[in-house]
């Protein structure tokens, strides 16, 4: 059960693939060679990126609705077509699905039409609107819509509607109704088809048709749209099945499937018959679909941007492939894919939206027909527009082909098209110099390894685990040829909604290498099962083969184990040196005068109080406090005393416990002594004078406290502490801040607290710190101590709780979701790879205990890991390699358990196959936790220069050794395209940034920070969003929890994009900022700052008045989103052009030229020059 | 006295083979290993020393870099580090391995020189 949930997190495509298994999967798996890659791709995008989800939903619910569609086979004759052509906006997506499915109508639209009324049946929430019109057109043509969702998936991410949709089944679905004006049923089929298009607008119905046709065919192989496809399949061939499964997940796939799809069902119906009724006549086409196709294919790269960026919600991951594949391919390009395709059929469709695109340019040769009803959606995007009508010419070359193999074999067609095109999209050349407008109006999604498909389906979710390289070279020296880095991204203790936990008294595994059992194992027959990272062939134990799931005997390849990338196992007690240890507390508390001063204590104080009941635990937990300025004050908690009794210990030399039992206490049982002294804290040192702080011996003596149990320290500092064992000296001078050549001091000053943080880690003690000052406190060397006992460091820089509201507000909200997390005890993480990787360096906070065992005294869901691997050998006879991280550790309540990721990548041998793999995110993760250790180690000009040096030396290998044709310009493959953004962003972050004054302890914060965060968020604070938001409306906005959330597309940063008129919003990870323009829209001063004029914005606005207006709800539910989507709190500050942020909002505009550094042209310039040399 | 110097080398290279195969954790290895650090450094230069004072320049040539290493090994350390070996580093960046090729080059340093010092010392009898 779980495990489904679990599934449908990687992504929807893989569930539905999942559905289709049974029957369809010969077809698929065979395709997938070929096909895979596309398919790979594209459905990982949309699991991957949460907004993604919105197209798969569409997929599912169209396959249901739209079977029925039948019609469309009927339509697609229609000359109804060519008006849909104007679909292909949506193109991408739809296109390939709509075709498959148009020529398939012909043959099949018998088929699919049986299916269709077994359909309805199945679907039944969405099918009861559809059903009533069985048939037909009317009916069908709002099933249509869902089929337009399906189609989505692509199309979605380019167009709002389908989007959130998608997320949400259920509020997209509404949204579909509108449209569905009907205007399809006479065009019906048409429409169907044209979905895609509809994708754009209400057409939707049109998709209806796509999906049928879909269904016939292989749609459900193609898996492309693994959601619509499979749908249309099961219907089809066990409509039982597909109803049954839900997508999601890929085991429980098939009863998620029906859930989500019934909601989908009875929106897609309403939008897709109005959808039909405009398209048709004109609507897409509209003078976009008239543009030949060839214009449409040239335009998709250009124009798609400016589109998109119109569109905003629809664009997504999907569009910006979009771009690429249809300027890099061509028209020719297409039609070699087509064909590709048919043998393919299988995989396509999952694919990018982008690459869809692509097809269809190519398709026109001879899918006219079905593009056709592609266009009836588009009205939504003119560049979409413009891509269908290429479409349309080129179907009907097409279609004859296919007559011949029928219907199913267009599908095949279409999946593959979108295959290929994905392949070439990742590498399609772009020339840096000249396409100005490479971002992504969405987040760009994680790439897809390409596997086949019922490997990736299963894969471990990108956000869990993620290479550098999604295709692992097979050599070292293949590696280094590439100049890439190759490296996994953890974040292993994620939150997870869902997570299939097994509790086993035998945990399966290697018997020599010790790897978990894991889905990419391979069975040789019922017995025996050989291991993927060491080849040893094991015995399955008797007991594994009883499957709990599905309560049957002798299947041990269906057990949650083996269906699960991600997997909890309730460890037994070998897994225990000593009895799992009770979750323990210390907190540790500055209160020289200096800390009473920032007044931290009251915050502190009152957040625990709040949060004391949900402090993980249970009924062992237990807590303790220490206090210390010149001297450790401990408190005697024990139970019986009227109250907290002060002990206080002034030898800070030979630190000794003065009680030691009754120092850490029980929490339920003497909570009323603890909540007196939270209470009482704040006043206790009011009037202190002393301004010494002995930091080191209170550590010491918290350590001794805590060595017998382990468990968790937090302490909080506000000042250099310089007295007795570990202080130390200033080492800053802040008049080199900005013209300093290069920046010393940025190792720590003495090994003392590294040795304490070892000795901590040995006894399961992580220290988390809390700096709270304004001035230099060294944390180059306080932050040993936490980093290595696997600990977290919190930064407040000027804390102040009168002058400085906005960090307090962010202290707070840090602190409550501090005490509140998950949090594992006495954590071991070791990482396994295939016999011939090894790992080499680590990144993170941990004490490596041997080559590939990390120690984490505390691990919480809030950290991210990073190593780089090395090959050893080569890996010449194998097709795919495996990575296991598997993390031990006692839960709060005291049981043992062990999270197991696993994650499977294909072996290539040719540079190509590399560069079409990489992923850009996480390489540029992965050098900026290198260049730290580099300006550690060597200087910060060194790693400034390993940085360039690694730009230059993968975009000079990519032209040297990949590209045949060689041209002028900056070129680099299209999955890099973003790459010397984010290195130019890089080297102006605060960790590496010269020229600019910037205090020693922000910089070594923020490097902290790259080290630690889990990859979404160190891009964040890499290459900051810029959203415009004075102009938010709910097109294509996510609908979450009952709650609009708009998505406006993403900026570039650059002056140039910010305008006078209009508000902007900077999302900077930590920080927001929202930055006003002098003749911003009256309107929106009013509606959402709820002041008169410009001038009377406040300086100091921190948070956004809560107004009953629609401008104002939407405002504060997008920055609460976005705040939602990380565990640490950004603040939020409201600025003008005469507020002190400016200047740190300015410095994130990395696309400009500053004083000290380049500008991103200038940047690409000397890229060039280097490259050329 | 070059028995010693071999017996000295070994034991780098048994404990960090021993932490490549993970028999030992890697802060008890390298508190290990930094304790013959400074031993090793201070006996190096003493010897060179001696073959200087006592004017075996061919002697004195082959163990001056040796000692010079040691010493610029020992000096590059930086602040926050614990000693040459530092546990929480000796697994990054193929630390491990150079360690441990040092390690042998050494030995066969130290191999060499043994049978150098033998045969000087059999020649030295004869002669007497």
């Amino acid at each position: 059960m779980s495990t489904a949930g679990f599934n449908s997190q990687n992504g929807t495509g893989q569930g539905q693939a999942y559905a289709n298994g049974p029957s369809q999967n010969p077809v698929a798996l065979q395709q997938l060679p070929g096909v895979s890659y596309g398919m790979t791709h594209q459905p990982n995008y949309s699991p991957m990126q949460a907004k993604a989800p919105a197209p798969p939903g569409p997929g599912l619910y169209p396959s249901g609705p739209y079977q029925p569609v039948p019609p469309v086979s009927s339509y697609q004759p229609v000359p109804p077509v060519s008006s849909y052509q104007p679909v292909p906006p949506v193109s991408s997506y739809q296109p390939g699905p709509p075709l498959t499915s148009y020529p398939a109508s012909p043959g099949q639209p018998l088929l699919t039409r049986p299916p269709m009324g077994g359909l309805p049946s199945h679907t039944p929430p969405q099918s009861a609107s559809p059903s009533p019109g069985p048939r037909l057109p009317p009916a069908q043509a709002t099933p249509p819509p869902p089929s337009v969702s399906s189609s989505s998936y692509y199309q979605n991410p380019q167009q709002p509607q389908p989007m959130a949709p998608s997320w949400q089944y259920n509020t997209a679905p509404p949204p579909m109704g509108p449209p569905a004006s009907m205007s399809t049923p006479p065009r019906g089929p048409v429409a169907n088809h044209v979905n895609p298009a509809v994708s754009s607008t209400a057409p939707p119905p049109p998709s209806s048709a796509v999906y049928t046709s879909a269904p016939p065919a292989h749609v459900s192989h193609s898996a492309t749209q693994p959601p619509g496809p499979r749908m249309p399949p099961t219907s089809a061939h066990g409509y039982t099945q597909p109803g049954t499964v839900p997508p999601p997940m890929n085991p429980m796939a098939p009863h998620t499937y029906q859930p989500s799809r019934a909601p989908y069902g009875p929106p897609p119906t309403g939008p897709p018959p109005t959808m039909k009724a405009t398209p048709p006549p004109t609507g897409p086409p509209m003078g976009n679909a008239t543009p030949p196709p060839p214009k449409a294919v040239a335009q998709c790269g250009g124009v798609v941007n400016s589109t998109l960026s119109p569109t905003e919600p629809d664009c997504q991951e999907g569009d910006i492939e979009c771009p690429g594949t249809v300027a890099g391919n061509g028209p020719q390009a297409p039609n070699s894919y087509n064909h590709v395709d048919n043998k393919m059929a299988g995989l396509p469709q999952p694919g990018p939206p982008g690459r869809h695109l692509g097809h269809y340019p190519s398709l026109p040769p001879g899918y006219q027909n079905t593009s056709t009803p592609h266009n009836t959606t588009s009205p939504m995007h003119p560049a979409m527009q413009a891509a269908t009508q290429p479409y349309t010419q080129a179907p009907q070359p097409y279609q004859q082909p296919p007559g011949g193999p029928g219907p199913a074999q267009l599908s095949p067609s279409l999946a593959a098209m979108s295959l290929q095109s994905s392949t070439p999209e990742a590498l399609r050349v772009v020339n840096l110099l000249q396409e100005r407008n490479l971002l992504p109006p969405r987040p760009i999604p994680a790439p897809t390894p390409c596997l086949p498909q019922d490997l990736q389906k299963i894969n471990c979710n990108p956000e869990v685990f993620r290479s550098t390289l999604t295709s692992i070279p097979q050599t070292q020296s293949l590696l280094n040829k590439a100049k890439m880095p190759l490296g996994l991204l953890l974040h292993p203790f994620k939150d997870l909604s869902q997570l299939p936990v097994v509790t086993s008294s035998t945990i399966v595994r290697c018997r020599s290498c010790r790897t978990y059992i894991n889905p990419f194992v391979s069975f040789l027959d019922q017995r025996r099962w050989k291991c993927n990272l060491c080849y040893r062939v094991n015995d399955v134990p008797e007991e594994f083969m009883y499957n709990p799931v599905s309560r049957s005997y002798g299947e041990p390849h269906k057990r949650p184990e083996v269906q699960n990338a991600t997997i909890e196992f309730i460890a037994p007690s070998e897994y225990m040196l000593r009895p799992p240890q009770p979750a323990v507390y210390l907190f540790v508390l500055d209160v020289s005068h200096n800390a009473v001063e920032t007044g931290y204590l009251n915050v502190f104080c009152q957040s625990l109080l709040d949060n004391i009941n949900a402090l993980p635990g249970d009924s062992r937990t237990k807590v303790g406090f220490i206090t210390f300025d010149s001297t450790i004050h401990f408190y005697n908690l024990q139970e019986g005393l009227s109250q907290p009794q002060m002990l206080i210990v002034s030898d800070i030399e030979d630190i000794f416990l003065p009680t030691p039992d009754s120092l850490l206490v029980n929490l339920n049982e003497c909570k009323e002594l603890v909540q007196d002294l939270l209470k009482s804290l704040p006043t206790l040192f009011e009037k202190t004078m002393e301004t010494q702080s002995a930091l080191g011996s209170a550590l010491q003596a918290a350590f001794k406290l805590l060595s017998p149990t382990g468990g968790r320290m937090s302490v909080f500092q506000t000042q250099l502490p310089n007295l007795g064992v570990g202080a130390l000296q200033s080492r800053e001078d802040p008049n080199q801040r900005a013209s300093a050549k290069d920046i010393q001091h940025l190792s720590p000053a003495t090994d003392f607290y590294k040795k304490l943080a070892l000795d901590c880690s040995g006894q399961q003690v992580a220290v988390d710190l809390f700096l709270l000052s304004s001035q230099y406190c060294d944390l180059a060397s306080l932050g040993c101590i936490s980093r290595y006992s696997a600990g977290s460091v919190y930064y407040y820089p000027s804390y102040h709780h009168q002058h400085n509201p906005a960090q307090v507000e962010c202290f707070q909200k840090d602190l409550k979701r501090y005490i509140t997390r998950k949090i594992g005890f006495e954590a071991v993480m070791r990482i396994r790879c295939t016999k011939g990787l090894s790992i080499h360096t680590f990144h993170g906070n941990f004490f490596v205990r041997s080559t590939d065992l990390l120690s984490l005294p505390n691990v919480n869901p809030d950290a991210g890991f990073a190593v780089q691997m090395s090959i050893e050998e080569n890996l010449d006879d194998m097709q795919v390699v495996s990575f296991q991280a598997a993390l031990l550790y006692t839960s709060s309540k005291g049981e043992r358990r062990i999270r197991v990721h696993t994650l499977c990548l294909p072996v290539v041998n040719s540079l190509s196959d590399i560069f079409a793999g990489a992923d850009v995110q996480a390489i540029s993760g992965l050098l900026a936790c290198m260049a730290v250790d580099r300006s550690v180690t060597a200087s910060l000009s060194d790693a400034r220069d390993a940085m360039t040096n690694a730009a230059i030396d993968s975009l000079t290998s990519y032209r040297q050794s990949v590209l045949t044709i060689q041209q002028p310009g900056l070129l680099a493959p299209a999955c890099l395209r973003l790459f010397p953004l984010f290195i130019l962003a890089l080297l102006k972050q605060k960790s590496f940034r010269t020229g600019t004054s910037t205090r020693l302890d922000d910089r070594v914060f923020a490097m902290c920070q790259l080290k630690y965060q889990p990859l979404a968020y160190a891009m964040l604070m890499i290459h900051p969003s810029l959203y415009r938001i004075d102009d938010l409306t709910d097109e294509g906005a996510l609908n979450i929890s009952e709650r609009t959330i708009p998505q406006p597309i993403l900026l570039q940063l650059s002056v140039e994009k910010l305008s006078r008129e209009a508000a902007f919003l900077m999302d900077a990870g930590t920080v927001m900022y929202l930055w006003i323009g002098r003749n911003c829209n009256p309107n929106f001063l009013s509606q959402v700052l709820g002041v008169p004029s410009y001038a009377s914005v406040p300086d100091n606005l921190f948070m956004l008045p809560e107004l009953d207006t629609a401008e104002s709800q939407r405002t504060r539910a997008f920055i609460g989103w976005l705040r939602d989507q990380r565990p640490f709190f950004p603040s939020l500050r409201v600025i003008r052009d005469e507020s002190q942020w400016k200047a740190s909002f300015m410095q994130n505009m990395i696309e400009d030229r500053t004083e000290s550094a380049l500008s991103y042209y200038e940047f690409l310039l000397h890229l060039q020059q280097q490259i050329s040399k | 006295m070059n028995l010693i110097w071999c017996k000295v080398l070994q034991l780098p290279i048994i404990t960090l083979s021993d932490l490549e195969c993970d028999y030992i954790n890697a802060r008890a290895c390298c508190s290990k290993l930094n304790k013959w650090v400074i031993p090793e450094m201070v006996g190096q230069c003493l010897s060179t020393m001696l073959m200087l004072v006592s004017m075996h320049w061919f002697i004195f040539l082959l163990n001056l870099p040796v000692a010079v290493w040691n010493i610029y090994r020992y000096a590059k350390v930086p602040m926050g580090n614990m000693g040459v070996f530092d546990p929480t580093e000796i697994h990054n960046r193929g630390q491990l391995k150079s360690h441990m090729k040092e390690a042998m080059i050494k030995l066969g340093y130290h191999l060499l020189c043994f049978f150098i010092y033998l045969y000087s010392m059999i020649l030295a009898l004869i002669n007497d």
